[in-house]
């Protein structure tokens, strides 16, 4: 039958159907929940039902500076992400271009990276405080070691060819780094950034949970004290729903600048 | 003050030498290769896998030092790659967020292209870039970007770039090695029409012996462990070349006398004699 077609390795899928399965993939876990939540089988507390949920988003949304909570998140994540983006993307070129910068930082960014950035929360409170400062120290902590990493890496697949073509033209070192490598290798570095946009958010967390009295991180640890289970799920889920949104965002950007990836003919 | 007078050659490779290290293992790449090419010569390079023409070709492009010996070009000893010398990949070397246009002109950003230009530099560089468009069939595809193309046109593209800062040396590794067969014979005729055109010096590795005749002035066989050159086999086919070339007498018992050259040195024997080795050793005792 028809569904054979489905089980080709790799094979096609029209967006219809496309559309129609992610749409049903979002649809089952909420039916169940639905289901169960409704069913009257676990305690309010436990499991509320998804209008419960609704009707608590749209209770913190009208009373309860749900969109402070939100912008605060927000722009720590884009402070602590774009600090780490803007000392990465040089230094992992660096590192992805020149030997010697690669011998000199690359272990000791892997030994940092294996470092859970989780443990550091203390010591960045006995050193920077409890200030902003220090939950966009802690995204950085977070998403800087890996995404310097992912960077060179992303460099070093640069293909050889394309280098050397420049050099035998007569370009020099600055016009390979900046017209050939970089440019080469932006679209896996932007997809880099995206990847580690989403562990941007995880590290806000957890600077939040700690030490902070404001942000969707903190509500969270706010309602659990409440016993708000409600609550818990409207700051996990929009947490979520943020995520998806900035992931797509990135897919349009990288659609829009760098056309020739995707026009096959 | 005096000037020499000595007419030297466009390409003089005097005992090149080039040893790489793997591991604790020495490769001998190149084995006392001396070569000289004339100023407007084709000249191929053919030979078992491993003998060393790719590392031959990467020292005339300047992207191999040497262990040992010396390349000269128009009598000056070279250091790294220069515009003079153009080189054109097998694979990869074009910049696919480039269209095929933009590939071409892609050297006209560097500092050595805009030293001193004049505004009728510029026009003679953007007319230059369109000549080679035309020159390489390739007008219809300016806009395209390169994994658009078929292989035989990001070839083209390859070329035209290679030549647009005029080089009066083409250096060409393979180039055509994963084209099939009719867009390489189109290649060739195309190549052979650029070389007249533009009164280049052209060096070029193949593994193709039927390539290396067609193309080639004189073919230069070469032989691996150590890398060195086993004979040089001019080709005295007229110009122009053609496709029926391929089928004459003249050319076929060149074809022979290369690919016994060849075989004798690929370090394998004959395949034939492989062959009855291997099943020999496969049979029971
Ligand atoms: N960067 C390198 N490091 C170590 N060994 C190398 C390097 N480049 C080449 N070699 C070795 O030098 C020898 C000659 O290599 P080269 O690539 O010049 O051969 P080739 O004639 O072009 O072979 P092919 O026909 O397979 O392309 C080979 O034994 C190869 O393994
Ligand atoms: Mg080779």
């Amino acid at each position: 039958m028809q569904l054979a077609r489905w089980w080709v390795i790799r094979g096609a899928l029209s967006s219809r159907e496309y559309w129609a399965l992610a749409g049903l993939g979002m649809l089952l876990p909420l039916l169940a929940w639905l289901f169960v939540s409704g069913a009257g089988w676990v305690p309010k507390t436990f499991l509320p039902t998804p209008l419960e949920v609704l009707q608590r988003a749209r209770e913190w949304l009208m009373e309860d500076e749900l969109l402070t909570h939100m912008w605060i998140s927000m722009y720590r994540v884009t402070a602590g992400f774009l600090l780490s983006a803007l000392l990465a993307i040089p230094l992992g070129l660096w590192i992805g271009s020149f030997r010697p910068v690669q011998a000199l930082f690359e272990p000791l960014t892997d030994f940092v990276r294996y470092m859970p950035a989780v443990a550091f929360v203390p010591l960045v409170m006995i050193w920077v405080g409890i200030e902003e400062s220090a939950k966009i120290a802690i995204i950085f902590i977070g998403t800087f070691f890996q995404m310097v990493l992912m960077v060179a890496e992303d460099v070093r697949r640069v293909p050889m060819a394309q280098i050397e073509a420049a050099q035998t033209m007569g370009a020099t070192r600055g016009e390979i780094m900046q017209l050939v490598i970089f440019q080469s290798a932006k679209p896996a570095i932007l997809d880099t950034l995206r990847v580690t946009m989403g562990w941007a958010w995880t590290y806000l967390v957890v600077a939040e949970l700690v030490a902070a009295n404001s942000g969707i991180g903190y509500s969270i640890l706010k309602a659990q004290r409440f016993l708000q289970t409600d609550k818990i799920f409207v700051g996990i889920m929009l947490i979520g729903l943020i995520g998806l949104l900035t992931d797509q965002l990135f897919r349009w950007v990288h659609r829009q600048r760098f056309p020739w990836l995707y026009r096959k003919s | 003050m005096v000037v020499s007078q000595i007419v030297t050659a466009k390409i003089r490779i005097g005992a090149a030498q080039k040893v790489f290290r793997d591991g604790a293992r020495e490769v001998r790449a190149l084995n006392d290769v001396s070569l000289e090419i004339q100023a407007n010569e084709f000249v191929t390079l053919v030979g078992a896998s491993g003998c060393g023409k790719s590392t031959l070709l990467r020292a005339i492009g300047g992207l191999e030092t040497l262990t040992a010996g010396k390349i000269e070009v128009d009598g000056r000893s070279i250091a790294g790659p220069g515009v003079e010398r153009a080189m054109v990949f097998q694979h990869y070397s074009l910049y696919p967020w480039l269209t095929v246009s933009e590939n071409i002109r892609f050297s006209r950003q560097f500092s050595v292209n805009r030293r001193d230009v004049t505004s009728a530099d510029v026009e003679i560089a953007s007319g230059r870039a369109d000549a080679l468009l035309r020159l390489m069939g390739l007008q219809a595809f300016a806009r395209a970007y390169p994994n658009q193309l078929s292989g035989g046109m990001q070839q083209r593209t390859a070329i035209a770039r290679a030549l647009m800062s005029r080089p009066s040396i083409l250096v060409m590794d393979e180039p055509f090695g994963a084209l099939d067969a009719q867009t390489r014979e189109l290649m060739h005729d195309l190549l052979l029409h650029v070389f007249k055109m533009e009164s280049t010096t052209i060096v070029f590795v193949t593994h193709d012996v039927d390539e290396a005749i067609y193309l080639g002035q004189r073919v230069v066989v070469m032989a691996p462990n150590p890398g060195r050159i086993d004979s040089i086999v001019p080709v005295p086919l007229p110009a122009p070349r053609e496709q029926d070339m391929k089928l004459s007498p003249q050319f076929l018992q060149l074809k022979k006398q290369i690919l016994e050259r060849i075989r004798a040195t690929s370090g394998l024997g004959s395949s034939k004699d492989l062959l009855e080795q291997l099943t020999r050793e496969a049979a029971p005792a």
